[in-house]
Formats: C-alpha cells, structure tokens, sequence
C-alpha cells in the first residue's frame, strides 16, 4: 500500500465533506463582434500527448473579464491596435521607409495569417524568429530605425495589429524540419522544474488546470491570445512578459525577454496551441 | 536610554538562538519521509504557523490547500488536498518530513520543499526573479516548520 492510498482511506474513513471543486473549463463560446468565431477547444495536436483537448485562457477567466472581449469597442487591447496603425503608416529611420512602404497601406491584405505561423523558421538568417524579431529585422535592416525594446510598448502595440487579422484563424506553427532543435529546447525547458519551488510549466498548467491556486484559476497556459490586456496591469502584455512572471514565480533566476532560450519556449508553447484561434489581443485579469 | 534597553534584550536573544539546536537542512536525515527529530529545541507555537501559512512570502500553503481553520484568510487553492483533518491521522514526524521536503513523501510532488537549500535549477533570490545569493536560505527557518507542524497538529476532528 503506498502513501497516497493510506491517506485517500484514512480521509474516507474521517468523512471529509466533498469538496467543490473548481471544475476546469466553463462553456462559454467566444464570438467576437458578433462576427468572428474563435475556437476556445479543440483536440489536442498529435505532439501533445498529455493533453487530450486545449483550451484557450479565455475559458478560465470570469464572466465580467470574458465579456470585455466580445466586441471590440469593450477590448481595451484595441486602442493599441489603433495607436500601432500610426506606427505602421509611419516613416522612420534612415531609409525614409515605414511599414506600409513595403507591405502595403492595409496590413488586412499583407499580414493575415502571419501571427498563426510564428514563431517560424527563417532560411537566410538561420533561426527560429519570434513575431517581434521579425517586427525589430524590418527595422532594422529594411528601415535603418532603432529596434523596439522587445517587450515595450510599441512592440506589443504593433504585435496586437498584426494578429487582429489573424483573429479566428487556427494557430499552426511548424515544429519539424530545420525548427525542431528549438522546439525540443523549448519542450526541455517545460518540462524543467525551476526555482526554489521546483515547479515547472507542466506542473501548473499541464497538470493543474482547472484548478485554482491561491486565486488564480489555473488555464493551460496558452499563448494563442498574446498580446492580452492585463486589467491587473492596464495594458498589453507580451508573451515573453508572462513566462518571466511565471518563473519568477517559482522562485528562480528568470531568463530575459527575447533570449534564446525564451524564443525556444515560445516556439514550444506556441505549438501546444496549434488549433486554437488566434485571438489577440485580448483580456484577461 | 533606549539604547541601555535594547542592548541586554538583543544579547538575551543572540543568547537563546545560540543555545538552540538546529538541525541544518543538510543534515536533516528522513526515515520513510518522516523526521523523528525536532528541527530546532524551541517548542512550536500554533498561532506563528497559522501566519505562516497564509503569508503570501512565507509559506503561502493556503495557496494550494484549503484548510477550514485559516477560512479568515482569503482565497484558498485546490491544487493539493485540504487538510483540515490532516493532524488526526499523520504524525508530527510525518508531517515535518513532508513540510521539509514533501517529495521524500510524495515522489515527484507539486509540492514544494521548504526546508531545503541546494540541488535547485537556476534558483532565485526569493520573488526578484534574479539569480540566489550563494547561501540560499530555506524557504523556512527551523523554527518555522516547528510552528508550522504545531498549527498542523491542532487540526483535528471536533
Ligand atoms: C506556480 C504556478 C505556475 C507555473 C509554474 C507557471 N505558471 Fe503560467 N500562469 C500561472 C497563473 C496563476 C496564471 C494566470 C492564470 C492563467 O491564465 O492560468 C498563469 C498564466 C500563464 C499564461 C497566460 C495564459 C492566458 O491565456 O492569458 C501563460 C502563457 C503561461 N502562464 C505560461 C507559462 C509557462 C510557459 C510556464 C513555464 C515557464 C509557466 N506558465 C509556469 C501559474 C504558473
Ligand atoms: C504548489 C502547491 C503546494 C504548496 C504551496 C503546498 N503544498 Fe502541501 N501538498 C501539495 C500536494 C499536491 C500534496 C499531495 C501530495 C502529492 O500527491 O504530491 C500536498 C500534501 C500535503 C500534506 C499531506 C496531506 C495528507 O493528506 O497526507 C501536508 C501535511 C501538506 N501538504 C502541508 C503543506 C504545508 C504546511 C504547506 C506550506 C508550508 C504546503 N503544504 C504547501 C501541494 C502544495
């Protein structure tokens, strides 16, 4: 008889009242403007066997914060999205260039679908590249400007423009071929039990979702919906933002926003998605 | 004159911590998870573990368990089981084991270790999210787990 059994018996012998439990996901569909259909569950891709079905984080947040993502006029995300549709009109650096110098004045015609494949392998530069890489290359060597610091706010505001016309759209990063090295770093890196805490990314949002910890009511952890518009903080938050937070939270040496190490879990976490909507930005608490 | 006050109380207690003894958390041996041995000589006091467990910067235990007795303080978590019974049917020495490190109890628990210094991956300095000083102290003191297990003990049917 091992341990857990002894002690499933002596709390059935005492007669512990049943517990209510928090119960995982709610039902609630999300409908976006009446208009776009985001899928908040789904199976689970065929390289994620632990899971059977994926949620969105939308499914775990309260009735009052999913809300705010029903119609963009309630999004607080999308006055970024406005903001960074300055930016994108806008010309700077030294070749006289903006965005819309090489992709055009609708970035509803250049850039949809181009959140749902990132992070993605890139042949010249022979590396995985996260969205706000490819956003800091172009301004770099196609605009000769001053790269966005990764996670400030013009990043995340320009990252918000380019997945509003994805919205609805399947998540489907490639984990094969020339990416699967990173991938299997960022898969490692999951699974790794960090800090003091000595808790991984699996422990919490594999293992526990669903559940509630302290307040906090675990999701699965998924970045479909990056950038999201964190009430707590009143304003958009990057991906990278968030898996410092969580590490952080384990009571470990974090690693920096942009690093190898964190574009490796992006591309990892990313796949965990691969048919959930993209659905950025959008709100959580 | 508040420096003649303060001066013998600060010697008094210097004083006591010196003649405690503490079982480094190193040295801690487990027997079956368990801890026969007291961590440190002082008495556990029920009412510092009732702080203990539901400080956010201490043991946050309340965090992931529910317990009726601390209902006071809010938002309890269900990632573990409650544990409002739990001193009817484990030992003190069960339950220093597994407050000490829960996985020589529960093999590759959730849960975490909070008497425990080393053999972490990339550990940091408490919630900075920086790298930890090179004498990383336990999450909490002997004296700490003490009270913790002495609040544990009173949680008993009726
Ligand atoms: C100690 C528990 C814990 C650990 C470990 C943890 N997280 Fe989290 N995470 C949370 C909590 C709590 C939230 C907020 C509620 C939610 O969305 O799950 C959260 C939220 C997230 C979100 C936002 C999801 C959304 O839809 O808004 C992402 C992404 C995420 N975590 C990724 C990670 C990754 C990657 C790791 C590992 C590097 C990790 N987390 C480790 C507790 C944890
Ligand atoms: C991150 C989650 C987490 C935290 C924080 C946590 N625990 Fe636990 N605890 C667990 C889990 C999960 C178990 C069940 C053992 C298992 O299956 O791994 C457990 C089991 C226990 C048990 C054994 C219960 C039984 O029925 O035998 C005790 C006692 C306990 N915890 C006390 C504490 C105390 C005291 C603290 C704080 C100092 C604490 N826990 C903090 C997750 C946690």
């Amino acid at each position: 008889m091992n341990i857990r059994t002894v002690t499933a018996v002596s709390i059935a012998l005492i007669g512990l009242a049943p517990i209510a439990w928090a119960g995982g996901p709610d039902d609630d569909e999300l409908v976006i403007n009446g208009d776009i259909e985001i899928v908040t569950e789904t199976d689970a891709p065929a390289h994620l066997e632990e899971l059977d079905t994926i949620y969105s984080g939308w499914r775990f947040r309260t009735d009052e914060t999913q809300a705010l993502q029903l119609d963009d006029f309630d999004n607080p995300g999308m006055i970024f999205v406005d903001q960074a549709m300055d930016s994108w009109g806008t010309v700077e650096g030294t070749e006289g260039k903006s965005c819309a110098a090489c992709h055009g004045d609708d970035p509803a015609e250049s850039m949809t679908g181009v959140r749902a494949v990132y992070p993605k392998w890139n042949e010249d530069a022979g590396e995985v590249r996260t969205l706000a890489m490819q956003i800091n290359d172009c301004r770099q060597n196609q605009m000769g400007a001053e790269p966005y610091g990764y996670t400030s706010a013009d990043m995340t505001a320009m990252e918000a423009l380019i997945s509003v016309q994805s919205r609805g759209m399947p998540v489907n990063v490639a984990i094969d071929g020339p990416a699967a090295d990173t991938w299997e770093q960022g898969k490692e890196m999951y699974y790794t039990r960090y800090g003091q805490l000595e808790l991984s990314c699996a422990n919490c949002h594999e293992q526990n979702y669903g559940n509630y910890i302290r307040a906090d009511h675990l999701s699965q952890g998924q970045i479909n919906a990056f950038p999201t518009y964190r009430l707590k903080q009143a304003k958009l938050i990057q991906q990278h933002n968030r898996f410092q937070g969580c590490i952080r939270d384990t009571r470990a040496e974090t690693f920096k926003p942009g690093s190898p190490e964190f574009v490796a879990l992006e591309l990892y976490v990313a796949s965990r998605g691969n048919g959930l909507s993209v659905e950025g930005p959008s709100v959580r608490n | 004159m508040r420096i003649t006050v303060l001066i013998p109380s600060a010697v008094a207690l210097c004083a006591t911590v010196a003649a405690a003894e503490t079982v480094l958390p190193g040295d801690v041996t487990f027997a079956d998870g368990a801890i026969e041995q007291p961590l440190t000589d002082g008495a556990g006091d029920p009412d510092r573990g009732k702080e203990i467990m539901t400080s956010r910067g201490k043991g946050n235990c309340i965090a992931c368990h529910q317990v009726e007795a601390l209902s006071e303080a809010p938002f309890h978590g269900e990632v573990g089981p409650p544990l409002d019974y739990v001193g009817e049917y484990r030992s003190a020495a069960e339950l220093r084991g597994i407050v000490a490190n829960a996985k020589m109890t529960f093999e590759g628990s959730v849960m975490p270790a909070f008497y425990k210094t080393s053999g972490f991956i990339r550990p940091g300095d408490a919630y900075t999210g920086d790298a930890a000083p090179a004498d990383l102290p336990p999450i909490l003191t002997a004296q700490e787990i003490e009270d913790v297990i002495a609040f544990l003990q009173t949680l008993k049917d009726g």
